[in-house]
Order: structure tokens, then C-alpha cells, then sequence
């Protein structure tokens, strides 16, 4: 076991350190880290493969109430957005998969749902805390960072902003 | 690991955790980092994938209040811990008033007959609130 301290884990990271990390720096601007897994359904999600799209990557948990309250409206926006290039990808924080194959026909979520786990979570920045949303543009680059319960109209408004740039 | 609470409301919310038997961060971290001998016994009673990025150094994954699985998995924790031992719970997945696991942790280990139970008190989350203030983290099982 690794005890870390967070000064020290800021200070590696920063110096480009291998160490794993608990919670790190900012990664907007950043390229998004890549990650090939199965949804729910067992289709193959590439996240290289969005390259082009505005991808909104959610991290989520059947036990959250603030991420139950967000992810239909993600849904409308798949919708909504979807032939502009808006791909929502909903990533699972759940520790068994069990309550996500229920959560996601009461929840509607027309989108790809994974399941995820602590290492995808940590290459995010350490996902410590949920909802945690990125927002990637068609560059493939993270453009923002929502945390927590947030303002679902500043949210669109930035995925409009990003479905914009061509 | 059963469901049946994923969608319900939580047995026992946070709010029936008194102001007294909250632990604030700080305070913690002096406690684990010191050299009493008789250190608190520190359960995460939240999500197994969250301890696995980071955890209070020393602490044990004890399973999700919320779940009945991850009351079971809190009561073999603490079967064999003498009841006036300083227990401190801690979640941090969602804010305090959200957390739907801390609640019920606390309220069964005081059915359990635990008379030191104490919360850690997170404002926002785990990563804001402990971690970014540079308290420190294991990583790992």
C-alpha cells in the first residue's frame, strides 16, 4: 500500500512522475485519455473512434442522487444533439453491475453505458467524488471539467459551444 | 450485491447523525498521523471503487451503508472490536446531505451497541475535502 501525501503526489505528477495519483491536476486542454471497453449492451466502445464528435463522458453511480437527477437530461440532449455530433458516454462508478442494467432503462439512457473502475477513474483525475462530467471536443481534447451538482443550462451551453467548432 | 436500496431512500439519513458525533477533517488526520497507541478504528462505508483510487491510510473498506450487503460486510468488521472503541465512518461520495451511506452505517453500529461512533464530516466529497487539502491517501485495496 502507498501512503501518499498530496503535496508529494502534485510534485510527481507535475515532475511527469509514473506514480499513480489519488487526485490529480487539471487535465483540460489535455488530450483525454484513451479507453477501449464494453458497454452493457457488449458493443465495443473506442473512445479514438469519437474523434470528430463532442463526446460528454459522465461518471455516475446508481446510489447518486445528484447523477439520477442529470442523466435523463443527458438522454434528451443525445437526442437532441445527436446528428450534430454529441456523443454521451456514461461510465458506472457502481461497484456490482447489477443495479446498472436496472438503472438504465429507468433512467432512459439512449447512450453507451461501462462500467468503471479505479483505474480509468484515476487516469480522470481521480474520480473521488460523483457526478464528475468532462466535456471532450471533436479535437479530442478535454474542454471542461463539471464536479459535483452543477448548472445543467452552463453545462449545455458549453456543449453548444463545442458542437459549434468544426 | 443486492439493489433493493439503490432507489429507495435511505434508511437513516445523515441528519440523524448529531452535530456531537461529527468528526471534521482535521481532526482525523491529526488522530491517524499521531502515535497513540490506540488509534481509531476507521471504516469507509461507501463505494468500493472510491477506496480503491484513495483512502485514509489504515482505514478498511467496510461495504456501503446503503446496501444490506454492506451492512453485513460492516458487522464482521467491527465483530470483534470492543464496543467503547473510537470507530470513525467516512463516504465522501456525494455531498454530506446526499450521502446515503454514512447514515445508515452510523445508525447500525450504535444498534450494534457501539458507543463511540463518530462521522467524518464531508462537506462535498472525499477528493475536495480530504485529499485537495492535502491530508494523506493510500491507494489499493
Amino acid at each position: 500500500m502507498r501512503v501518499l501525501v498530496w503535496g508529494l503526489v502534485v510534485a510527481l505528477v507535475c515532475a511527469g512522475g509514473a506514480m499513480g495519483s489519488a487526485e490529480q491536476p487539471s487535465l483540460i486542454g489535455r488530450e483525454a485519455p484513451h479507453f477501449v471497453r464494453p458497454d452493457l449492451t457488449g458493443k465495443r466502445i473506442d473512445l479514438a473512434e469519437m474523434r470528430g464528435k463532442v463526446v460528454l463522458l459522465n461518471f455516475w453511480a446508481t446510489w447518486c442522487a445528484p447523477c439520477r437527477v442529470e442523466l435523463p437530461t443527458f438522454a434528451a440532449w443525445q437526442t437532441s444533439n445527436g446528428q450534430e455530433g454529441l456523443q454521451v458516454i456514461a461510465v458506472s462508478m457502481d461497484d456490482e453491475r447489477e443495479p446498472v442494467d436496472k438503472a438504465v432503462a429507468r433512467l432512459k439512457m439512449n447512450f453507451p453505458v461501462i462500467m468503471g473502475d479505479a483505474k480509468l477513474g484515476n487516469e480522470y483525475g481521480g474520480v473521488l467524488g460523483l457526478p464528475v462530467t468532462y466535456l471532450i471536443g471533436r479535437d479530442g481534447r478535454i474542454a471542461a471539467r463539471y464536479a459535483g451538482e452543477t448548472d445543467l443550462k452552463q453545462m449545455e451551453s458549453a456543449v453548444k459551444k463545442l458542437l459549434s467548432q468544426r | 450485491m443486492p439493489c433493493q436500496a439503490q432507489f429507495s431512500a435511505p434508511e437513516a439519513s445523515v441528519s440523524s447523525i448529531p452535530e456531537s458525533d461529527r468528526m471534521q477533517p482535521a481532526a482525523l488526520a491529526k488522530m491517524v498521523a499521531g502515535q497513540a497507541a490506540d488509534k481509531p478504528l476507521v471504516l469507509q462505508v461507501g463505494s468500493r471503487l472510491m477506496f480503491e483510487q484513495a483512502h485514509i491510510p489504515g482505514s478498511a473498506y467496510a461495504g456501503a451503508g446503503s446496501q444490506a450487503a454492506g451492512l453485513q460486510m460492516l458487522e464482521s468488521k467491527v465483530a470483534s472490536v470492543r464496543k467503547n472503541k473510537l470507530i470513525v465512518i467516512y463516504c465522501g461520495c456525494c455531498p454530506w446531505t446526499r450521502c446515503p451511506n454514512v447514515g445508515p452505517a452510523y445508525k447500525r453500529l450504535r444498534e450494534l451497541g457501539f458507543t463511540n461512533v463518530k462521522a467524518l464530516y464531508i462537506p462535498n466529497n472525499f477528493g475536495d475535502d480530504w485529499v485537495g487539502k492535502g491530508f494523506p491517501v493510500a491507494q489499493g485495496e
